[in-house]
């Protein structure tokens, strides 16, 4: 119970003011999504992620695959740590390579 | 140290040539992740003394050192194998041999470097003075928990297969042994420092996997199956690590997956003999040398912190807050200092292991690993 209620200030400090921390997003893409995917993107225990690697995915299903994970794979569901708004950044930074 | 030799010779003309020898044994190297360096620190000055450039992607990159603790062998995430000399800090020799690796062991006898490759999936074997290829071993899988056993042999595992090959290459061309069922997705794997248990955990299941290296057909030894059984899985927003494996009066500390606990086994028998809850998903548990205590840090979000969990009572002894992103500890080799990187704050903090005092701190560019030259003499390390 400790720890869930840690984990909810630490995401809360994500949440603040409702809209995307650009530079703060950008930086759990490479050093968090990099854990698995490789501080490059390129792979690793996870999948590349890189632009050409995700084309076939919309925004929308990448999104949710941030916030809800895929269930019987190493990746797991975001939603506790970020909001949607925060998602959607990210499915877009990850699909263009630029910030949105 | 032959090398060393010269230096001294020309020393007795003049003293001041007597600066120019450089002892290795209480130093060691910090990665410097986002830049592709590698700062040279030493222990005993509590500083860095240098810095190597120009080893590409470091990202969850490691390195091992040659018996002589002179040279060290950087396994970086993009593939290159780098030889880097500590005493001129230069890079002596650099191959690209893959697409993309997690890491490397050198041979007991220091003459081979083995890397293990997610892409192409498998193991590439290197000699050491030369980082010419000797042997290429493709598993068909990602390929983890690579280490050195003795006899001239490298033991791995497949991510995807869940197999753990033993390539013994005391006869020169590798004999692959390998041993099925290991589990579902093994991400990571210890061996002891005798060089007899090899330990994987799973992420696919609950629970690890041990085999006997001492037995001529080793066997899958279930550990703590099912430990987390009645409780739900918590999310694991980075994969925990078994190199840096604790072993401590005579149990193994062992991070759970999906679960906020370490766990304890005993090492003779692979039977629980406790849990002891944490702050978060372990990244790390890792025994001061002395085995009285552990240290442990988190995965992301929890990861300002570390816990110190006292090994009699196994119970958490000391909790504090280094700074954002604690990514590795490593210890002085007899335990008195531990050193710790903390990424987002730029530096590398030293607390003294008695008092938990902070003594120095050490700036560095996005530290991860810390690794001291004592690991040349340390099996799986």
């Amino acid at each position: 119970m400790r720890s869930l209620l840690v984990l909810l200030l630490v995401a809360g400090a994500a949440h603040a003011g409702g809209a995307p921390d650009p530079e703060a997003l950008e930086h759990l893409v490479k050093q968090d999504c990099g854990s698995c995917h490789g501080l490059t993107l390129k792979g690793g225990l996870g999948p590349d992620i890189r632009p050409e690697a995700i084309s076939h995915f919309d925004a929308e299903t990448l999104s949710e695959v941030v916030l809800d994970g895929i269930p019987g794979t190493a990746m797991p569901p975001w939603r506790p740590l970020m909001s949607e708004a925060e998602a959607a950044w990210i499915a877009e930074y990850l699909l263009t390579g630029e910030h949105p | 140290m032959k090398r060393l030799f010269a230096p001294v010779l020309m020393s007795m003309a003049s003293i001041a040539a007597a600066d120019t020898i450089v002892a290795t044994g209480d130093l060691g190297l910090v990665v410097e992740r986002a830049e592709g360096s590698l700062l040279l620190v030493d222990q005993s000055e509590r500083a860095a003394i240098g810095r190597i450039e120009g080893l590409g992607d470091l990202s969850h990159a490691s390195l091992v050192y040659s018996p002589d603790e002179r040279f060290a062998f950087v396994f970086g995430r993009d593939g290159g194998l780098s030889k880097v000399d500590i005493v001129e800090q230069e890079v002596v020799a650099r191959v690209m041999q893959a697409g993309n690796s997690i890491g490397g062991a050198i041979s007991d006898d220091g003459t081979l470097v083995a890397v293990s490759n997610y892409e192409p999936g498998g193991v590439r074997v290197f000699d050491t003075e030369t980082l010419e290829m000797v042997a290429d071993i493709p598993t068909g899988s990602k390929t983890i928990g690579l280490v050195d056993a003795p006899g001239r042999r490298f033991v791995f595992t497949t991510w995807d297969e869940g197999e753990t090959w033993i390539a013994d290459f005391s006869a020169g061309d590798p004999a692959i042994t390998k041993v099925v069922g290991m589990g579902a997705n093994p991400y990571d794997a210890l061996i002891t420092s005798d060089g007899r248990t090899y330990i994987t955990g799973l992420f696919g299941q609950d629970g690890l996997t041990a085999l006997d290296l001492w037995d001529a057909t080793p066997e899958p030894t279930p550990v703590l199956p099912g430990y987390g059984r009645g409780q739900e899985d918590l999310p694991v927003y980075k994969m925990p690590h078994l190199e840096g494996w604790a072993k401590a009066a005579g149990e193994f500390v062992l991070p759970a997956v999906g679960h906020h606990q370490v766990l304890w086994v005993d090492a003779t028998t692979l039977e629980e003999t406790g849990r002891t809850d944490t702050h978060g998903q372990p990244v790390f548990a890792m025994a001061r040398p002395d085995g009285r205590q552990v240290w442990v840090n988190f995965a992301h979000p929890l990861n300002d912190t570390i816990q110190v969990i006292d090994t009699v009572s196994k119970e958490i002894v000391h909790e504090f807050k280094p700074g954002p992103a604690v990514l590795h500890m490593e210890f002085t080799p007899r335990g008195h200092e531990v050193w710790i990187s903390v990424r987002d704050a730029g530096k590398v903090m030293i607390y003294d292991t008695q008092t938990f005092e902070k003594l120095r701190e050490v700036e560095a560019d996005s530290p991860s690993g810390i690794f001291f030259t004592a690991r040349a003499h340390r099996t799986g390390l």
